[in-house]
């Protein structure tokens, strides 16, 4: 016992919480798969790689219905990795597990008849555009993705951005890129003035800034915990 | 325990930027150790004025909200090992000073510093009386124009009501500081002459600085004027003042217009 706890290798649990899609069935089941195998004609290859849980509370009544409308599901090649819905005594080992206690989430799409046109449309990334100058004393906060200024960036002012900072002008204020995304933020800028710059926690103010990369269009990144400026 | 002077005017561009550094690197001149705080929120300058811009990370809000230690906030300045800067933040407003945070940390300095040098913002404002609250000595820095002695006047009522000496039934030692005098316009009458400005306020004179180009010089280097030119008559007139609030006796040089043309036209060796 003492070995296993003292040099066996450790075991980690984490909690996680993953998005999964809910199907909501409804009766009559024949009706319910002709307008489904519709739809799916429609947007084939739209459960790819998804995880789909098969909402039963209003359809199913015995065991019998949770095995057909499993198997039904199956042969159109989707694998659930949970049923709701239903009763404990209607599940068995083989089945997918009974999940209980979900919560919606904006992927909900209620109207299976009518899909949206482009259901595997990627999420698009954050970038907040700012197309005037920022002046002393102004703050440009985006925690959530990228910042692009079209303009300068005046001395006395800051940028923060979760993700990337992309300035079209002169950057002389501070700009604090990787707040939310950390080392792979970067920094671009046309013109090099800052007061500070950081990414990923890793600052530089303006006295360490290297003379030579002054007033040039540069790229700041981090590797092995210090901060690369390199001229474009 | 720190001297704690604050450097006041109720108007705007009088010189109380100019004024903390210049006595603040004086003072550290001789030895002490001294920190000069920007209570300007928002239009922050004097890190500028010292030649400190380029070292700034964090701030006095910065402090304040916990975000910083004290010591991570303390500029240490390059020419004077016992002179320190805490910067003002560019990008948040007054509001962010808080009484209970501003007390924290002037206590915090107060005990490792012989002087705390508080530079005002302009105005009656919160920012202005939080800067005010905890001082000893108020510099009061006047032009010699009558809307500058107006608002000196009324800077004055609030440093004998709103500060925590008065609070305590005590008065702030007030000291007049009378900056950009100029003999010349003073003498024709188009400034008001010093008799009248100390007639006006009834206040201790502190120094008299006079007007000179050796003021925006010094600015625009980032240097404090008393240590740039340790020659040139605002640095003297500083210097004195500063000694002054050491409690030395010197005598109060009044700045008269040098010599005739010659002296004008060759003004000195290069």
């Amino acid at each position: 016992m003492n070995a296993v706890s003292q040099t066996g290798p450790s075991i980690r649990f984490r909690g996680r919480s993953f998005t999964a899609m809910t199907l909501v069935a409804d009766v009559p089941l024949q009706a319910w798969l002709a307008d489904f195998d519709i739809w799916l004609q429609r947007s084939p290859g739209f459960f790819n790689g998804r995880t789909v849980v098969l909402d039963l509370a209003d359809s199913a009544q015995t065991k019998a219905d949770v095995e057909r409308w499993i198997g039904e599901l199956a042969k159109r090649g989707i694998r659930l990795i949970g049923l709701e819905g239903v009763r404990p005594s209607m599940v068995d080992a083989g089945m997918p597990l009974l999940l209980r206690g979900g919560r919606d989430t904006s992927l909900a799409i209620t109207d299976v008849a009518v899909p949206p046109a482009e259901p595997r449309k990627p999420v698009e990334p954050v970038n907040m555009l700012v197309e005037r100058r920022v002046r002393s004393g102004q703050s440009v906060v985006c925690l959530e993705g990228d910042v692009t200024i079209i303009g300068s960036v005046g001395a006395g002012s800051e940028i923060i951005a979760g993700g990337s900072i992309h300035v079209y002008g002169t950057l002389a204020g501070r700009a604090i890129a990787g707040a939310t995304f950390g080392a792979s933020a970067q920094i671009f800028c046309t013109r090099l003035e800052a007061e500070l710059l950081a990414v990923d926690g890793i600052y530089r103010t303006a006295e360490d800034i290297d003379n030579a990369l002054r007033g040039k269009a540069v790229r700041v990144s981090t590797a092995d915990e210090t901060l690369q400026i390199t001229a474009l | 325990m720190a001297k704690i002077i604050t450097v006041t005017s109720g108007k705007g561009g009088v010189g109380k930027t100019t004024t903390t550094a210049a006595i603040g690197a004086a003072l550290a001149r001789t030895g002490d150790k001294v920190v000069v705080v920007d209570f300007d929120v928002g239009l922050r300058n004097l890190d500028l004025i010292m030649g400190a811009e380029r070292r700034v990370v964090y701030d006095f809000v910065n402090v304040i909200q916990g975000d910083a230690r004290l010591p991570q906030a303390l500029i240490k300045d390059k020419r004077l090992d016992s002179l320190f800067l805490l910067p003002a933040s560019q990008t948040r407003d007054k509001d962010a000073l808080t009484e209970e945070g501003v007390d924290r940390v002037i206590d915090m300095l107060s005990q490792h510093f012989d002087w705390v040098i508080c530079d005002s913002p302009a105005g009656i404002e919160r920012g202005a009386t939080l800067a005010m609250r905890h001082a000893e000595i108020a510099i009061v820095v006047t032009n010699p124009e009558v809307s500058s002695v107006r608002d000196s006047d009324r800077i004055v009522g609030i440093l004998d009501s709103k500060t925590l000496k008065a609070e305590r039934g005590e008065t702030v030692d007030k000291r007049l500081l009378l900056t950009r005098y100029d003999h010349a316009r003073a003498a024709r009458g188009d400034m008001l002459k010093t008799e009248d400005v100390l007639d006006i306020l009834s206040l201790p004179l502190l120094g008299i600085v006079p007007e000179s180009p050796d003021v925006l010089r010094a600015s625009n280097m980032g240097v404090p004027v008393s240590i740039h030119d340790p020659d040139s008559a605002p640095a003297r007139a500083y210097r004195d003042a500063a000694l002054r609030l050491k409690g030395e006796n010197i005598a109060m040089e009044i700045p008269r217009q040098r010599g005739g043309l010659f002296s004008k036209l060759l003004r000195r060796a290069a």
